[in-house]
């Protein structure tokens, strides 16, 4: 099933965020295509037991990573499918307020699941997933946690307020962690995947030209491909 | 000493007891615990996650309520869904564990239904409440049950029931332990950065930590149980590394103990089966991070190994004379094995 050109990832043990749609749901393929052994997390049962059914033998996990009562079952079912944990991809996302809105706008609650989606869910998870990754790192088999990132953490979008601001929090805790946990062997990377046609783009910008959008299979290749780099990187 | 009545793992005012190998006491504030390390000490630490291992149901054949205390299986393996568990009949953690009702008498195939899973019945281990069951279903679904619908194991003399991640150690991994291998409560991230300021190195071995106690004499003299264990070969190479240069080796927690005196500091998987007791001469461990523990305790027991039962009665008075805290959230102490 590997192709030459890319890196064999063969026992790599992978954890997914929103592994059932968009970006993730091509993450889960092409990380399961390259070998590696995968557990995804999203909150639909049903689209869970049809991405899990669809690309064995890939471990699909019922949960809310935005719920602090939701971090630890899911802690516990990946440690349990994996054995372990090698990489952790903080992919799931939240717009805040859909339809997009002015900062003056938004509702307090929005922007406060903003938040909890996309800074303290990555948090709390990774904090719980830490041992995982630090003995990882300490056996030899290096560990990676990657931040999905967007280029809304950088530049000021108007409409973009909640999402923008809890992804620029999200990037600066990646550069913080890795500051941190650079002598345990823990390598933390904030990725911007750029704009993809998925449901998350669809619904922030309904009338976009998906011909203009990249495709989340070409994104999720770049993001596996950075993922082998850091992980070489480390062993080196 | 005094029940640490909360569940706070670190504590500002946690406190530690330092024996030294030659049975010389001191007392000081647990956060200075890398003060004690020199240049070249290894600290081994159990990594396992606690699994919330407490799972409320019915015994189906009698319709009559229970609580499953999952507290032994024979390996680490995803699909092994076989586990040694503790029943109680009905009633909650609110009760002491000793005052708590038998449950129905099992019989071979009887069914358990505990929340989404359901368990069967494959054996009576000699005991009312000890029973081998096995959970039904695809191995995922299982452990999304146990997940989902467990809760750590609660104890009676806290002010609260635990959450999960109130028996998380900062450092736990695989989530295999029935309770949590609380000595690692000690540790933070922090602690681990000045040990290694320190010229200290740091590595884990996983041990999937049984039941401390069950409140039943008869079911307590038979604990600790077998209890599965990990060896990285990253450890094991620290453990030779330490050993060839004179450092010391620093277990935090009983289950390390066991785990590296069954192994012999070799990687690889095994079944701790042994006891540690006055009569065992320690090969691999130098010394022992652990929680406060009584003489009447279990854990006690493995202290006899470090030092005599003089040294040992001098410690205890010093915990009561300093009202030290005791049990899984309790203060903690350090102590060097005597020379051998």
């Amino acid at each position: 099933m590997n192709d030459a050109n890319v890196a064999d990832m063969t026992d790599l043990r992978v954890a997914v965020t929103g592994g059932t749609s968009g970006l993730g749901l091509a993450l889960v393929r092409e990380l399961s295509r390259r070998g590696a052994r995968v557990a995804f997390v999203a909150r639909d049962r049903e689209r869970v037991e049809r991405v899990a059914r669809e690309h064995p033998p890939a471990h699909g996990i019922v949960g809310d990573i935005a719920r602090k009562e939701g971090i630890y079952p899911i802690a516990v079912q990946i440690g349990t499918a994996l054995g372990g944990l090698d990489v952790l991809v903080n992919n799931a996302s939240s717009l805040g307020p859909t339809p997009l809105a002015l900062l003056g706008d938004t509702e307090c609650e929005d922007f406060a699941l903003a938040l909890e989606t996309n800074v303290l869910g990555p948090f709390r998870l990774t904090k719980a997933l830490l041992g995982a990754l630090t003995a990882s790192a300490r056996e030899g088999r290096g560990a990676v946690v990657l931040n999905v990132s967007s280029d809304a953490a950088i530049n000021a979008y108007a409409q973009w307020g909640a999402y923008g601001a809890s992804k620029a929090a999200l990037r600066h805790m990646s550069a913080i962690w890795g500051e941190e946990l650079a002598a345990e062997g823990v390598r933390f990377l904030s990725l911007d995947p750029g704009d993809m046609d998925t449901p998350l783009h669809a619904l922030a910008v309904p009338d976009a030209d998906p011909a203009t959008l990249k495709r989340p299979e070409t994104a999720a290749q770049e993001l596996a491909d950075a993922i082998a780099a850091a992980l070489e990187r480390e062993h080196a | 000493m005094i029940a640490a009545q909360q569940p706070v793992q670190r504590p500002a005012d946690a406190r530690l007891l330092v024996i030294d190998r030659h049975g010389a006491i001191t007392h000081a504030p647990r956060s200075t615990l890398a003060d004690f390390l020199e240049p070249g000490d290894l600290v081994v630490a159990n990594d396992a996650g606690t699994l919330p291992a407490s799972l409320h149901g019915v015994h189906l054949a009698s319709g009559a309520p229970i609580e499953v205390r999952l507290a032994g299986r024979a390996s680490f393996a995803h699909e092994d869904l076989r586990f040694a568990a503790i029943v109680f009949g009905a009633g909650d953690w609110r009760t002491r564990t000793e005052d708590r009702p038998l449950p129905p008498p099992f019989a071979n195939g009887d069914r358990l239904a505990l929340g989404p899973l359901v368990a069967s019945v494959h054996g009576t281990l000699g005991h009312p409440r000890l029973v081998a069951l096995k959970f039904e279903g695809p191995a995922d679904r299982v452990w999304a049950g146990i997940a989902q619908h467990g809760r750590p194991i609660q104890y009676a003399y806290l002010d609260r029931p635990l959450a999960l991640w109130d028996v998380w150690t900062p450092i736990a991994a695989l989530p295999v332990a029935f309770e949590p291998p609380s000595a690692g409560f000690a540790l933070d991230w922090k602690i681990l950065r000045t040990m290694r300021e320190r010229g200290a190195e740091f590595a884990t071995i996983t041990l999937a930590a049984g039941i401390s106690s069950t409140g039943d004499p008869a079911l307590d003299a038979r604990l600790p149980f077998d209890e599965p264990y990990r060896i990285p070969a990253a450890t094991a190479a620290a453990i030779l590394r330490t050993r060839t240069s004179g450092g010391r080796v620093v277990a935090v927690g009983t289950t390390v103990v066991r785990a590296l005196e069954h192994s012999g500091g070799r990687s690889g998987d095994g079944v701790a089966d042994q006891r540690i007791g006055p009569d065992t001469r320690l090969s691999i461990v130098d010394a022992i991070l652990s929680g406060t523990h009584a003489p009447e305790e279990s854990h006690y027991q493995m202290l006899r190994a470090f030092h005599g039962d003089d040294v040992l009665a001098q410690a205890e008075a010093a915990l009561e004379a300093s009202s030290y805290r005791t049990h899984e959230f309790g203060d903690s102490v350090l102590i060097f094995s005597r020379p051998h």
